[in-house]
């Protein structure tokens, strides 16, 4: 049995557990949600992290249009397994504290979505990686639709709509890509191969880098995302926010660049700007915000946007901060949902201005939050601080014009992350927030695994650096051959 | 002992995880004398470092512990440097660490936040171990932003206060600023000399040109970091807010050590700034417009804790004007005898607040000379030691800086020197202010006036013999002394002295400078006991109308209302303006303008929209699928 397939499929066989689970649905996902944690534990002490690409599955699946199943698993995807697999169980555990009505078909999407996840970051076939991409899709449309907000339904079809628009444009560059192919192929390494010309390039680049930057989002694409994570229910906009995003980041590191190299070439400073542009913009956004959840989907745009421009620039240090930034920015986003979750349900409010004082009757719960904003404004010895160094020192190496301001990031994120904790945890209690309880043992274990996460990260970040450092020089290497050729 | 120097940091955090986990658990007294031996033991340590690198041969040792980031050509070892400069600060660090941490427990005994307090401080130590040790900008960096941290924790550390929580952030923010600067000048640092490594990077730039343009960048950036940290024009407002923090944290991280941490980058990145004339003249106009600027600020304050801030200031203005003048020894001999006097004046003050039932304001105080006798008497050490008076230690130190000023530029001295009277009258202010005349309190407060416990006498007793003896490890040769400072320091300013024209100074010179210096400071203090002994003035009301000049000082120069307007409120109404018009109506109007486009477009198409989702999901599989129907065709 290839082991790749197991850990694509257990979360598959999980939804369907799910369905026929009944009232134990909630306890049995728990415990089916450490399965492809194991597989993929399993996967990284079996891994060698060279630039090859290990658990290879190639099946034929539609011949006759030459699309297979073929994934397979090198140290970028690696993170990403790790990342995912990691997430859905810190996910599934927050969800305990929620009444979740139809809870069988809450978790079942959840693990159906898992699966989609993991199919896009391990395809090597680019039909089978649209089919991960829209399978993974799917689900949160439903989890936001069906379990969300007041303004759920209006929000969430703008999402949809907004980046299945984005999807089908990356469709179409796929399917020229297959029709460009001798052998009229799928295969990612068959696409790698594939030499058009630069204005061809460019309009596939555009193509991509629409689908791409609406997922992360990157501006001006994001306007679809604080409606919809505010709306969201906390599990959805931990799952949009933890790991959905990075298939937007992933799918720039895995295909937009490597199938259109030239294109990149043309075009990849402008979209390094909207991404710089995207960091200052949301930032000072977020300043005056007063939902907490908005407030953090705000910060999300800005910090997505730090990555991105870390990536558009191209070199080593900026993509292995883009790597580890993708696992931090996952850990600590899903945090502080949670801590917004958890003061979202004591006290009936996202209003910052309500709240107050929250550190005096609750302190285990002002440490976690104290400690996943220092990992967030990216204090040294936390996660965030390893990611967002490399990040800016890629930056650096393109410009430093653009590295200043993009480092704009480390005041202005103080600026709005210790406002908020200001407004939550500190100042004087009000009639409503004297009465707040402390964090009980599920909230305690979720944000002590979160918190755990962030420092130990923080101070030993070379086995996550090491996974991906061959396949990340590799890819870079046979990127810039193909550029200087041209 | 040099190579168990991971141990001197790690002390401090044990203590940080013993006193944080068990901050609700274990007793006071465990907790007290947890944090206390923690930083005891690193003080030890530290010693025995001192005295094997004072009779090595070898100066300088790396001691690597493990790799901590590495990516394509970025390798970033966590590893530790011991030399004379970081020796010395180990044992500044540690010292005096853990004599405010001995004063802790006796000013924080009745507080409920105890356990966390000392754990805090712990971090502190801990953080500022790694900054002093760091083999490395980067690891310096971490301990540089983790004590910022920690200053954070502790000036908020009686949260439930807006306005402490508010200065907490300020602290904070500002600190960011300057950090923003330093981490861009790693960077660069990074792209010239290939390495962060101190051991690697100085000597290469010791064969670079000076006034080259990538060491000018490097080191004015460098700057911005220490202007922050330092609390230098125009950063420098957060310091006096940090007063907010309790008085031995004032005392320790915002006299005594964090603040210092600008200079000792600059010592320690000597050569770079050598390299970089054009940078020390910066610095030397900034320390000496911050140390003006402070001073005259200082003599109209009422609040005991803002004066002794505002003398910080002041104090740090004197040495980085010291480094601007390429006096480094001078400058880090400053940071040695500042840290004794202004830690003590800090404790002593918290003494005073501690008798006066948290009472700050000294127009309440007076004649407390008779109930404090010891605090009085040692805080009396401290005032004239930062007066500059011989033969206390402020006074060789402050005159050092000043000759080399002299040197440098003849008017910067005569500025200096005005400073120095400056310092001198609002010292013997506050002294005369809170110890001399009638008790102005309230009936209350006089019942309870009391000295403190020995546990908080004996660190200012400890602290003013080293303000009085403190002077001596660097007795000028004008005075027949061998300047051991300057001996020992030599290996960490060698390069730099050779690139320096040498103080040239004609001893009669030396002496006339010094002379002037001490007598403009005695006539300071003559002038302060006319005015608030012999004539007994209390300063005014607040509703009382001030002149001009006076209304000036006493309001800070208005800084804090010229940053709200000029930069905290325009970025306010800048996040409005981008949320609600750029974002709302300009970007996301256009999503929407689009959506609506398309559906006006579809009128015919309208039995298509039948507002179920799962039709829309069936319709865009049918999509993919006659997408790949076409491609088959196309085959």
């Amino acid at each position: 049995m290839e082991i790749l397939l197991l850990q694509i499929f257990i979360p598959l066989i999980a939804a369907a557990v799910m369905l026929i689970a009944g009232k134990s649905a909630r306890s049995l996902a728990g415990v089916l949600s450490l399965l492809p944690l194991a597989v993929t534990a399993y996967m990284y002490v079996n891994f060698v992290p060279d630039a090859s690409i290990q658990y290879l599955v190639n099946l034929p699946w539609v011949p006759q249009f030459g699309i297979n199943f073929k994934a397979g698993v090198d140290g970028i995807s690696m993170i990403l397994l790790i990342l995912t697999n990691l997430l859905i169980p810190i996910i599934i555990l927050s969800s305990f504290k929620h009444e979740i009505k139809n809870q069988s078909a809450f978790y079942a999407l959840i693990f159906f979505m898992q699966s989609g996840l993991l199919l896009v970051f391990t395809a090597l076939d680019g039909f089978l990686f649209y089919v991960g991409w829209e399978i993974a899709l799917i689900p949160i449309y439903f989890i936001c639709a069906l379990w969300g907000g007041q303004n759920r339904i209006q929000v969430n079809l703008k999402f949809f709509i907004y980046t299945i628009a984005g999807s089908l444009i990356m469709l179409l560059a796929i399917i020229y890509l297959h029709l460009q192919t001798p052998n009229n192929s799928y295969d990612i390494a068959e696409f790698y191969k594939l030499n058009l010309d630069s204005s061809t390039q460019g309009w596939i680049f555009w193509a991509f880098f629409l689908a791409f930057a609406i997922k992360m989002p990157v501006f001006p694409f994001h306007t679809w995302q604080p409606d919809t994570y505010t709306e969201a229910p906390t599990a959805g906009t931990m799952l949009l926010s933890g790991i959905m995003l990075k298939m937007g980041i992933y799918g720039v590191i895995r295909w937009l660049i490597p199938v259109a190299p030239l294109g990149f070439h043309d075009w990849g400073l402008t979209a390094l700007v909207l991404s710089i542009i995207g960091v200052v913009y949301a930032s000072i956004i977020a300043f005056t915000q007063n939902d907490i959840k908005r407030l953090i989907a705000y910060s999300s745009i800005a910090h997505v946007g730090l990555i991105s421009a870390g990536i558009f620039a191209w070199n080593m240090q900026g993509l292995q901060g883009a790597m580890i930034q993708m696992l931090n920015h996952g850990i600590n986003v899903v945090g502080m949902f949670f801590v917004a979750d958890i003061i979202i349900r004591r006290m009936g409010t996202r209003e910052l201005d309500q709240l107050g004082g929250i550190a005096k009757p609750a302190p285990k719960l002002a440490i976690a939050f104290l400690i996943i904003v220092l990992g967030t404004v990216a204090l040294p010895l936390t996660n965030g601080f390893i990611g967002e160094f490399l990040l800016l020192m890629g930056v650096y190496n393109y410009n430093i014009y653009f590295a200043a301001l993009a480092g704009l990031t480390i005041i202005l994120g103080a600026v709005y992350m210790l406002r908020m904790y200001q407004k939550v945890m500190l100042g004087v209690t009000n009639e409503r927030t004297t009465i707040f309880s402390d964090i009980d043992t599920t909230e305690k274990s979720v944000l002590l695994i979160v918190s755990v996460l962030i420092i130990v990260i923080g101070i030993y970040p070379q086995p996550i650096l090491h996974i991906s450092e061959a396949a990340i020089s590799n890819l870079l290497e046979q990127v810039n051959q193909k550029i200087l050729v041209q | 002992m040099i190579n168990l120097v991971w141990l001197v940091p790690l002390f401090p955090l044990i203590g940080f995880l013993i006193n944080g986990l068990g901050r609700n658990t274990l007793s006071k007294s465990v907790i007290g004398l947890t944090g206390c031996l923690a930083v005891l033991a690193s003080f030890i340590v530290s010693l025995g470092i001192f005295i094997e690198l004072n009779a090595s041969n070898t100066k300088s040792f790396i001691v690597p512990l493990f790799d901590w980031i590495s990516a394509g050509t970025v390798k970033i070892p966590f590893s530790f440097m011991v030399d004379p400069l970081s020796a010395l600060m180990l044992l500044i660090v540690t010292g005096i660490g853990f004599l405010i941490h001995l004063y802790s427990t006796g000013y924080m005994s009745h507080d409920a936040g105890f356990g966390k307090f000392f754990s805090y401080l712990n971090l502190f130590i801990f953080f500022m171990l790694l900054l002093v040790l760091g083999s490395n900008y980067v690891i310096m960096f971490i301990g540089w932003e983790g004590v910022g941290l920690c200053s954070y924790l502790l000036i908020g550390f009686w949260y439930t206060n807006s306005s402490y929580a508010s200065a907490a952030k300020k602290a904070f923010i500002m600190n960011r600023i300057g950090d923003l600067g330093f981490l861009i000048a790693v960077f660069l640092i990074f792209t010239t000399f290939n390495s962060v490594e101190f051991a690697v990077i100085f000597p290469q730039a010791a064969s670079m040109l000076a006034g080259d343009r990538a060491l000018i960048i490097i080191t004015s950036l460098l700057f911005v970091g220490a202007i922050g940290k330092s609390a230098q024009l125009p950063l420098f407002t957060w310091l006096p807010d940090a007063m907010a923090g309790p008085t031995p944290v004032s005392a320790l991280i915002h006299a005594a050590t964090m603040v210092t941490a600008g200079i000792y980058m600059i010592a320690r990145s000597n050569i770079l700034f050598t390299l970089a004339p054009q940078t020390l003249h910066v610095i030397a106009i900034v320390g000496l417009a911050t140390l003006l600027l402070a001073a005259t600020i200082a003599v109209t304050q009422n609040d005991i804790k803002k004066v002794l801030a505002y003398s910080t200031v002041s104090q740090l203005g004197y040495m980085f004007l010291g480094l601007g003048v390429g006096a480094y020894t001078g400058a880090f001999f400053h940071v040695i005898t500042h840290a004794f006097f202004k830690a003590l004046l800090f404790l002593g003050a918290g003494s005073v607040i501690h008798a006066m039932s948290n009472e700050q304001d000294m127009r309440n105080m007076g004649g407390l000379k008779k109930k404090l006798p010891v605090t009085f008497l040692t805080m009396m050490i401290g005032t004239i030691a930062i007066a500059g008076l011989p033969p206390f230690s402020g006074f060789f130190s402050k005159d050092e800086i000043l000759a080399h000023v002299y040197e440098h530029n003849q008017l910067f001295w005569v500025l200096g020197v005005i400073g120095a009277v400056f310092t001198s009258f609002y010292m013997f202010r506050m002294m005369f202010l809170t110890f001399n005349g009638s008790f102005r309190g309230t009936t209350a407060q006089e019942h309870h006036l009391h000295e403190s416990p020995s546990s908080m006498t004996i660190p200012l007793i400890v602290l003013a013999v080293l303000s009085v003896i403190g002077g001596f490890i660097g007795i000028p040769e004008i005075f027949g002394g061998g300047h051991w400072l300057q001996n020992f320091l030599s290996p960490v300013f060698a390069v730099s002295a050779g690139k320096m024209p040498h103080l040239t100074l004609d001893h009669s010179t030396e002496f006339i400078l010094m002379a002037v210096s001490v007598a403009g400071a005695l006539g300071a203090m003559l002038f302060a006991y006319q005015k608030y002994v012999k004539k007994g003035e209390v300063p005014a009301e607040d509703r009382i109308e001030r002149g001009t000049l006076a209304r000036l000082s006493y309001n800070k120069y208005y800084i804090d209302e010229i940053y709200a307007s000029l930069i905290t409120r325009p970025l306010d109404s800048l996040s409005g303006f981008f949320h609600k018009v750029v974002d709302k109506k300009g970007i996301d109007g256009l999503v929407n303008g689009f959506g609506k486009g398309a559906i006006e477009a579809s009128k015919s198409f309208r039995l298509l929209q039948s507002g179920m989702v799962g039709f829309y999901i069936f319709m865009m599989v049918f999509g993919i699928v006659a997408l790949l129907v076409y491609s088959m065709y196309k085959i």
